[in-house]
């Protein structure tokens, strides 16, 4: 269990906190603009709001 | 006038929809609104002209300041909030909520109980003194089981919904009850002195303290404040404007980057004081991030309009929808500026941060909830508003309101911090904090005018929403068709 002491150095977590939360940024940026097809499947779901009264 | 018709075939749904909550909500919404502006008023004239005090230990600025925040954030925007959530979660889910009329009328009178009690409370000096969290630890109990309730409603209805996806709008409302409960919990962490006392000490002591209260407060700005009115405005805004919001795709990015850089940001508010230094920093530097979501979201919402502004001039509820964006634009312009230390350094314990936060609160908070209630209440009473022209003196009050209040602050503030930090030839101060509270004067009296201004406005509100409501019906009518002339 000694390598969990690695994670109570701040001069550890802190870069690597960096990494995990930019990583997770471009994975998100990617999810959203990185594909045309669901791009537009994403778009498609703005008019929601707009359907809600034909219901 | 310009003719905006809307067909509102979803009025005919009232036996699908849970509208009676809604209904009830949003007349506590206009109750709160008033009560609260008013508190406001009232104190910003004690500072202007503190015989108003009459020597009654009940209503000096203390005491009722508390009773003014309270009053408008959790009895106004909060019952703003649980009114267009509980309508937003339904209609875009095309569910009924979840838990039953009981379920739901409990968290209305459990919220009404809660801020009718503190507010009466602050009154008589029952306070816990933890800024915009005063409410005594039996409050905090009853609060932490309406919205424990309020969270079990949202989430119910949403696994129940119709709809396969998930509206933008709901993640802001489902982040905002999360994060509050969080928030709420944490902050209140205390042991009363006795059981049956209303006094209690904190679990937290000193900067550890301050930094809790405050990672609270600036959260209660961005989650309650921020995040929830965004809900509101991912919905009304295309419902108003009759067409989608501009970029669905920008809308997810804004929801991930804001929900994430809000959290850090706290600490802000205690630059210069014993925390550490590289707190401030990290919180200063998040701080900055913050722009880059609140300025997309900003683009998102006005550029909704793209290829329809002449709307501007003909829907005076539009109107306020856009010009609280544009507020939203500015505050969080002006926000990050000043969580950078330099700034600070000046602008802290000024009126400017008083400025700084009624631009978001009034121009911002208010003037989304007042274009959503005008769009909401005659759609769930099936009738159309009373008066187009009032809501469109109301827009004018309100925006000359906010524009002398934070003005006024900007000037007072200003001139405040350089007073303060002034040093003549023999390096003392150059004024004394008396002199500096004095040249303010006019500056208070300007203010409260803009509050009045401000809160006629709101009267006005009230009594176009009276007549509405008088005029309307709570029975179903299949197809109906709202002309708003």
């Amino acid at each position: 269990m000694e390598w969990l002491l690695w994670f109570t150095r701040f001069e550890n977590t802190k870069p690597l906190s960096l990494a995990i939360f930019f990583i997770v940024f471009c994975g998100i940026l990617f999810y959203v603009f990185g594909s045309k097809k669901r791009g537009e499947r994403l778009e498609s779901h703005k008019n929601i709001p707009l359907q809600d009264d034909e219901i | 006038m310009a003719t905006a018709s809307v067909t509102t075939a979803g009025v005919g749904t009232s036996e699908q929809y849970n509208y009676d909550i809604v209904r009830k909500f949003a007349i506590m919404t206009l109750v709160w609104g008033a009560i609260g502006m008013f508190v406001g008023v009232y104190i910003a004239s004690e500072l202007a002209f503190p015989f108003l005090n009459f020597d009654s230990a009940y209503i000096t600025f203390g005491r009722l300041r508390p009773v003014h925040t309270s009053g408008v954030i959790f009895g106004f925007g909060g019952s703003a909030l649980f009114a267009t959530s509980y309508y937003v979660v339904q209609r875009t889910c095309q569910a009924r909520l979840f838990g039953g009329e009981r379920l739901a009328n409990f968290t209305f009178w459990g919220w009404q109980a809660a801020v009718a009690l503190s507010a009466l409370g602050y009154m008589f000096g029952y306070t816990q003194a933890r800024e915009y969290a005063e409410m005594v630890w039996p409050v905090d109990l009853l609060i932490l089981v309406v919205w424990v309730s309020y969270l079990a409603i949202y989430v119910g209805t949403l696994m129940k919904r119709k709809q396969p996806h998930i509206y933008v709008a709901n993640w802001f409302y489902l982040a905002f009850i999360l994060a509050t409960a969080l928030l709420h919990i944490f902050n209140n962490l205390q042991v009363p002195v006795k059981l049956f006392s209303l006094e209690s000490y904190s679990l937290f002591s000193g900067t550890q303290d301050a930094m809790t209260q405050w990672w609270y407060g600036h959260n209660a700005v961005g989650f309650f404040l921020t995040a929830a009115f965004l809900g509101m405005m991912y919905y009304f805004v295309p419902k108003q404007a009759g067409r989608p919001v501009y970029s669905y795709r920008l809308s997810i990015l804004h929801f991930w980057a804001i929900i994430f850089l809000y959290m850090w940001a706290g600490a802000h508010h205690l630059h210069w004081t014993a925390l550490p230094d590289w707190t401030g920093t990290l919180a200063a530097t998040f701080s900055i991030m913050l722009l880059l979501p609140s300025w997309g979201g900003m683009i998102n919402g006005i550029m909704t309009l793209s290829g329809a502004w002449d709307k501007l001039r003909t829907d005076p509820v539009i109107r306020f929808l856009i010009v609280a964006l544009s507020f939203y634009g500015m505050s969080t312009f002006e926000g990050p500026m000043m969580s950078l230390k330099d700034v600070n350094a000046l602008s802290h314990y000024t009126d400017w941060t008083v400025g700084h936060v009624h631009s978001g609160a009034l121009g911002w908070v208010a003037m989304i909830t007042f274009g959503s209630m005008y769009h909401m209440v005659p759609r769930i009473w099936n009738t159309q508003m009373y008066s187009l022209r009032l809501i469109n003196v109301h827009f004018w009050l309100a925006t000359i309101g906010v524009l002398l209040y934070i003005v006024a602050m900007w000037i007072s503030g200003i001139m405040q911090g350089l007073m303060w930090r002034a040093f003549d030839d023999f390096g003392n101060l150059q004024y004394s904090f008396v002199e500096s509270v004095a040249v303010a004067h006019p500056f208070y009296v300007m203010r409260a005018l803009g509050g009045a201004f401000f809160l006629t406005g709101m009267i006005i509100m009230c009594y176009n929403m009276y007549r509405t409501i008088r005029q309307g019906s709570t029975e179903a009518h299949a197809g109906l068709n709202v002309a708003t002339a």
